[in-house]
């Protein structure tokens, strides 16, 4: 079949990540011919700033080298300014600076013409020496002026004015912002907020003259007074002037829509100017037209910060594509300033207003600054300066419209703040040294990921992760990571919804999709799955995998057939894989009890298979560790010759049940714990869940056995017991919170075990019950399992329903075909 | 010439799955098998801190680390970029439903 022709005209960052993302869902469709007026390959416009600061060089910001335009057949005219298309020929035609002419056909028509810097009408304006702020010419422009220049006037204080500034600055300029309105980056910060970081970039020696209007830039005068070809000076209406050898122009950018409105696309009229398109990114006046990024106006917003752009990239291809799935339905943005040393972060709406309600911190000394807005409970935005680690918390619970009312009382102290291990309660990504350690488990220092970010282009933490490792591990500085990829890359980061964000790399869809459909259409295997949603692999890998195996089981229980295949090694072997391939073994001992016979069969098994370490662990039960894969069938066998089955300490699954001594012997206890604890270690046998899940039973509220940082948590009082969910020990120290209180063992285990099954049934995989309760809310999951009784005694009676026919996996795994896995084949020399 | 031994059946190795081949004095071998029934050798040794790919989950043509999840290509033994290096490759061939092995 002939292929389609793709023309791309303007070669900027959204056109091309749209070739890129169309190259991933179809790179045979189309012969792709690529315009730019630059001459140039695709370089990341955002790093300008780092560049004219010094810090960066021009090869380092390219993103798309001219061999990647060669490796993918694309066709690169650089230097060639498209100046007409022809509609009724569907061709295109460019112009070189030369005059020479180049035509090319189209079958589709991909517009990027990007945006042009406003320059307002003043006289002097067209003068030498004054410059708008956009591409590598004008950079280049300003690093030679600096070379020879000592006065600069940067008119506009947003974001590239400052980012400007602050670059010519570095380079030894005498630099003064000018600014229009009555504080600095009045569109993303409120008066405090630009107070703060006015007086930070002044201690750095910048100067500003707020609240000025431009009158007019004029020449520069020889000491004759003859007047020059440069511009020379700068004068305000209110008569000041101040000398200027660099005029740069930062007020703001216009959608460039020239030639798409000279071939009768329509362009819009009045204040909403851009190349119109529809939610699928195709022009509202021809369908073979697509438009993205800085040049277009969709539902009446030009976005001039590249994260939205590059979500418009991702729907416009997958329609190039003609998958024909997704909608561009706008974005939400967020603000970071990219100068070194400054944190800053704003998103939303933080003008206040009519039913809007705000929470401020305020520590002037202390340079830091946080101001939330509230609307009927939710976000609606925020400003933050000095501390900025919660940005991106923050602005996911905006994105997900998610109510706060519940951590209203603590929403300014950030997520969690407390317990978080690994690298030092660090939370100032941008003043953090480049030696510093972010990542613990990795051993990642903040210099090698800047350094990746710039060098490699990444835009995401999954690319950040998969490059430098840092926040691959625990995870516990992933928001840190995100800091330091935000204050890198600026108002290019965006982080996803986790409600958005795909599996992995074998698909589009999110958990939240995948799971629904399992349900929806009865789906029971992992085929099924892979077909009715198009997975782009033909078997997934080893992150949907599991998941994807886990879901079926969970949602169909007895009908969806385990696949161990898609399952960790973990799982598969029933035992832990250490870092030398050498297994750990942990028979279960019930509520951490045990018997002088199980203790004397562990002793008789350790010594006889030679096991190396023998530790007791924090779910109060004996590891066998160093175990040679090969003896595992033979060890089980002894083990469960002694009456002991799989301690699963190895699985997604339920580990421990953690018990105190009690009222059995305690003289405080007022509950039988370890009674309770051994009855819902027995109810909750082989339950496979989303992550692993560990339980704790005291016996009174003097908690020995640490309840309040489990899965569920059990305490014992006078009347009953009190139930607490969501406690985490791990990477980071999370108490649990309290459900509710009960009176009875049966209905501790009623309601313990609705709770888990609610978890097991709409958590995602590998995330913790203190993640699900976050995502989903406390009240959520109490109107589920406290307040609807019915529904509680369905979830606990579909949890035992799972579990009827549960078997000691030590067992089944000695059965003929399934202990060929742990034998090696030997070959004779 | 070529020494091809014969291992075992074809079916003794689960789809999407791998057996080890112990040699006297000698490395283990990892033998994968994928959906597709194609087989491939290669060191049972993760270029980067040794961990047993034989132990990993097999996915199209790769297989990954059980240690710390570096993706090891099974035609060419290389690590998926970005991380980079490569293990030891062995022929290995199906006959008649046999699985031989080229040492």
């Amino acid at each position: 079949m002939k292929k389609m022709k793709l023309v791309l005209v303007g070669n900027g960052m959204a056109g091309v990540r749209t070739i890129e993302e169309l190259l991933k869902l179809a790179p045979d469709l189309y012969d792709i011919t690529v315009f730019g007026a630059e001459p140039h390959g695709n370089y990341n416009r955002i790093l300008l700033s780092p560049v004219l600061a010094g810090e960066m060089t021009l090869p380092e910001i390219m993103l798309n080298d001219l061999d990647w335009y060669r490796d993918n057949d694309i066709t690169l005219h650089a230097g060639r300014q498209v100046t007409k298309i022809d509609r009724v020929k569907r061709k295109v035609i460019a112009e070189a600076a030369d005059g020479s002419l180049t035509e090319a056909d189209y079958d589709r028509l991909l517009l990027a013409t990007g945006s042009t810097p406003f320059i307002p009408p003043i006289p002097g304006n067209d003068l030498p020496g004054v410059l708008g702020y956009r591409d590598i010419a004008d950079t280049e422009a300003m690093i030679e002026a600096a070379g020879k220049y000592r006065h600069a006037v940067v008119i506009g204080a947003g974001l590239l004015g400052l980012e400007a500034a602050n670059g010519l600055m570095l380079r030894g300029m005498d630099v003064t912002v000018v600014h229009i309105g009555e504080w600095i980056m009045e569109r993303q910060l409120d008066r405090a907020a630009a107070d703060m970081l006015q007086a930070s970039l002044e201690a750095k020696g910048m100067k500003f003259l707020l609240a000025r209007q431009t009158e007019a830039l004029l020449p520069a005068r020889t000491e004759r007074g003859d007047m020059m070809a440069r511009v020379g000076a700068v004068r305000f209406k209110d008569g000041m002037e101040i000398p200027a050898d660099l005029v740069v122009v930062a007020a703001g950018i216009r959608p460039n829509y020239v030639l798409a409105e000279s071939a009768g696309l329509y362009c819009g009229s009045g204040r909403v100017r851009g190349i119109h398109v529809s939610d699928t990114l195709q022009t509202v006046t021809d369908p073979r037209i697509y438009a993205v990024g800085e040049c277009v106006a969709h539902r009446g917003i030009a976005y001039g910060l590249v994260a939205p752009l590059f979500e418009q990239g991702k729907v416009c291809a997958n329609h190039l594509a003609n998958f024909g799935i997704g909608r561009y339905e706008g974005s939400v943005t967020s603000t970071k300033l990219k100068v070194t040393g400054i944190d800053v972060f704003s998103a939303g709406d933080f003008g206040g207003g009519p039913g809007t309600e705000e929470i401020v911190l305020h520590d002037k000394q202390g340079g830091v600054y946080k101001r939330v807005v509230l609307k009927d409970d939710r976000i609606v935005g925020s400003v933050l300066y000095g501390d900025t680690a919660d940005g991106s918390w923050y602005f996911q619970l905006m994105k997900d419209r998610q109510s706060v009312a519940e951590i209203r009382d603590h929403l300014m102290f950030g997520q969690n703040r407390l317990g978080d291990t690994g690298h030092k309660g660090e939370n100032r990504a941008a003043s953090m040294p480049d030696t510093a350690e972010v990542c613990g488990c990795n051993g990642v220092c903040k210099g090698t990921i800047v350094k990746a970010i710039k060098e490699q282009g990444l835009f995401t933490l999954d690319e950040v992760k998969k490059h430098t490792k840092a926040a691959s591990s625990c995870g516990s500085c992933t928001g840190l990571v995100e800091q330091i990829l935000a204050s890198t890359v600026g108002g290019a980061y965006q982080a996803v919804s986790a409600n958005d964000k795909p599996v992995c790399a074998c698909t589009e869809h999110s958990h939240k999709v995948v799971r629904e459909a399992i349900f929806k259409h009865h789906l029971t295997s992992k085929e099924a799955v892979f077909e009715t949603l198009n997975w782009r692999t033909p078997n997934g890998c080893d992150k949907c995998r599991p998941a994807v195996n886990y879901y079926l089981i969970s949602s169909w229980p007895h009908e969806a057939k385990d696949d161990p295949q898609s399952r960790f090694i973990n799982e598969r072997a029933h035992a832990n894989i250490q870092k030398d391939g050498t297994y750990s073994v942990v028979p279960r001992m019930w509520g951490g009890l045990t018997t002088p016979s199980e203790l004397r069969a562990i002793a008789d098994a350790a010594e006889k298979y030679k096991v190396p370490t023998v530790k007791v662990t924090g779910g109060q039960r004996i590891d066998l560790l160093g175990i040679k894969k090969e003896d595992l069938p033979a060890i089980w066998a002894d083990l469960n010759a002694a009456g002991m089955v799989s301690g699963h300490a190895y699985g997604k699954s339920i580990r421990t049940v953690k018990t105190c001594v009690g009222a059995e012997h305690c003289r405080f206890g007022t509950q039988l714990a370890m009674d309770m604890g051994v009855k819902l270690e027995k109810m909750l046998f082989d339950m496979y869940a989303p992550h692993k899940v560990k339980l704790a039973v005291s016996g009174c509220p003097r908690n020995c056995a640490e309840a309040g940082i489990k899965d569920v948590g059990v305490i014992g009082v006078d009347s009953g017991y009190e139930l607490y969910v969501g406690g985490n020990g791990g990477i980071k120290t999370e108490v649990a919170q309290f459900l509710c209180k009960v009176g009875s063992d049966e209905e501790v285990m009623e309601y313990s075990g609705a709770f888990l099954q609610l978890y097991r049934e709409e958590g995602w995989y590998l995330e913790r019950t203190v993640h699900w309760l976050n995502r989903v809310g406390l009240d959520y999951v109490k109107s589920r399992v406290v307040e609807d009784g019915d529904n509680r005694r369905q979830l606990h009676a579909r949890l035992l329903d799972a579990l009827k026919d549960a078997r000691d996996p030590w067992q089944t795994s000695r059965e003929a075909q399934a202990i060929k896995q742990f034998i090696p084949i030997k070959v004779e020399a | 010439m070529t020494d091809w031994k014969r291992i075992c059946p074809l079916d003794d190795i689960p789809r999407l799955g791998a057996r080890v081949v112990q040699r006297p004095g000698d490395e283990d071998i990892a033998i994968f098998r994928n959906a597709e029934d194609e087989v491939f050798a290669l060191h049972d040794k993760c270029p980067h801190k040794g961990g047993p790919l034989s132990q990993g989950i097999v996915h199209g043509r790769k297989v990954t680390c059980p240690l710390h999840g570096w993706n090891i290509g099974l035609e060419d033994g290389h690590a998926v970029a970005p991380d980079s290096g490569h293990c030891g490759r062995f022929a290995v061939k199906v006959e008649g439903g046999e699985v031989f092995l080229a040492l």
